[in-house]
């Protein structure tokens, strides 16, 4: 089936890209466009122009300090990092979370900032960066921005970036000593497969005391959640199993899945225990 | 608005310069424009991998892939594959085991194939199988397939072993 008509223009670097999108009309930006072509073909959306951003400069990158953190370029492929020894090492729930999209030809181009852009209820990509406290640089037209990744997801498909925004970068704060991370998928399927729930944790534990913790969750609402309840379970006690249970059943309380062609929405809140459990006892480990 | 784009790219070691519409995929440039059908159309919608080709030795789906996205690039094809007369030792062992009932997956399969065995020569079961994770065969069960991955590696180890010899 043939795509719908569009131009196709490939941006010299960010400036003329944000100052397209911001001057035309039905514009969107294209990277890896494994999240765009299928949708288009299937008429789902339409656009009269793509911009490229391929050919950008400086917006591929992957590099972490122990001050800022994990720093990930819009450009970057989920397939670098999935891959990368530096990404497993300093944050293995982002390796973990980047691996489980589609298929390796689908990551060898499509990007973790393109997986944000999307802003699928399903996406990989966005628990951890709502638990880890990510920042989502963004350029526009006159000026730039971060938006924390918290605030970034609005809806289904729908983010806070503002006509002519351009996503340039992903800042995932370092996971220090005493602290860890992690990001269970469930679905069906090892590969292309959307999550029935993902469940992201990040904890802090001193002298055997939690002392901070973080949760959010993938596929049970119109965009990544935190879980609150949950946390405030943990922080100030020990993570033993009967405090890790009351944490999982509050964050099955604290969601309102909708029931779809993958599962119930009893079934999604059952998975929101067992994965939250699962994903704290993995952060555990790691310590 | 403009709608065609000037392109010039490298197909299975060939120059090709084209004039192609902005929404053609690649997948319909290689098989309509091209005439090179062995990559095939499956789902058109990223999920099959029947469509796989290498983008600059990358496996990517051609069906997800703009042939405007492709100027400056070197893409390989099924067609590609065998040299000088010669098939590739994965095409080979694709045969000598029966890892192909119908046929229809297997230029993906085998590009994947290539792909994984051109960055790590010694992939383990695991790895063979992540890299086909994107290629469905109805036909198989895989088994047969893996095999003839891990027979197509220790072959190409061999050859590689005895130039260095």
């Amino acid at each position: 089936m043939v795509l719908p008509q569009f131009e196709y223009i490939q941006a010299k670097d960010i400036h003329e890209a944000c100052n397209l999108l911001a001057e035309l009309d039905d514009a969107k930006v294209m990277a890896g466009a494994t999240d765009l072509i299928p949708p288009m073909r299937d008429k789902v959306f339409s656009a009269e122009y793509l911009i490229d951003i391929k050919n950008c400069e400086g917006l591929d990158y992957l590099e972490y300090d122990e001050e800022e953190g994990l720093k990930i370029g819009a450009l970057t492929t989920l397939r670098t990092i999935e891959t990368s020894d530096l990404v497993k090492k300093v944050n293995p729930a982002v390796a973990y979370a980047a691996k489980v999209v589609a298929s390796t030809q689908i990551r060898y181009k499509a990007t973790m900032a393109g997986n944000i852009a999307n802003a699928s209820p399903s996406c990989d990509s966005g628990p951890n960066l709502v638990a880890q406290g990510a920042k989502i640089l963004v350029q526009g037209p006159n000026s730039d921005r971060y938006i924390k990744a918290e605030d970034f997801f609005v809806g289904v498909r729908k983010t806070s970036l503002e006509p002519g925004e351009i996503i340039t970068g992903i800042v995932i704060p370092p996971v220090k000593e005493n602290e860890s991370v992690a990001y269970i998928k469930h679905a069906v399927r090892k590969a292309m497969d959307l999550a029935i729930v993902g469940v992201a944790v990040k904890i802090k534990v001193e002298d055997g005391i939690c002392t901070d913790a973080k949760i959010a969750l993938g596929a049970v609402a119109t965009t990544p959640i935190r879980a609150p309840k949950a946390e405030e379970v943990l922080i100030g006690k020990e993570l033993t199993d009967d405090v890790i249970i009351e944490a999982s059943e509050a964050a099955m309380n604290s969601c309102s899945p909708i029931s779809d062609i993958r599962a119930s929405k009893e079934y999604r809140k059952d998975m929101v225990r067992v994965f939250t459990k699962r994903a704290i006892k993995q952060a555990m480990e790691r310590l | 608005m403009k709608h065609k784009t000037f392109i010039s790219l490298i197909i299975n070691g060939d120059p090709v310069d084209a004039y192609v519409k902005d929404n053609l995929t690649l997948l319909d440039f290689l098989r309509d424009q091209l005439l090179l059908t062995g990559t095939k159309k499956g789902c058109e919608e990223g999920e099959c991998g029947a469509c796989t080709v290498l983008f600059d030795g990358k496996p990517v789906n051609s069906c997800c892939t703009l042939a405007v996205e492709c100027n400056g690039h070197e893409i390989e094809t099924i067609e590609g594959v065998a040299k000088n007369g010669q098939l590739h030792p994965l095409q080979k062992q694709f045969i000598e085991k029966w890892a192909m009932q119908c046929g229809y997956c297997t230029p993906g399969m085998i590009m994947s194939a290539k792909a994984l065995l051109e960055s790590n020569p010694h992939p383990t079961e695991l790895e063979i199988r992540e890299a086909i994770e994107g290629n469905l065969c109805r036909c198989t069960g895989y088994a047969k397939i893996v095999e003839a991955i891990q027979a197509a590696a220790a072959d190409m180890n061999w050859e590689g072993d005895g130039n260095n010899a």
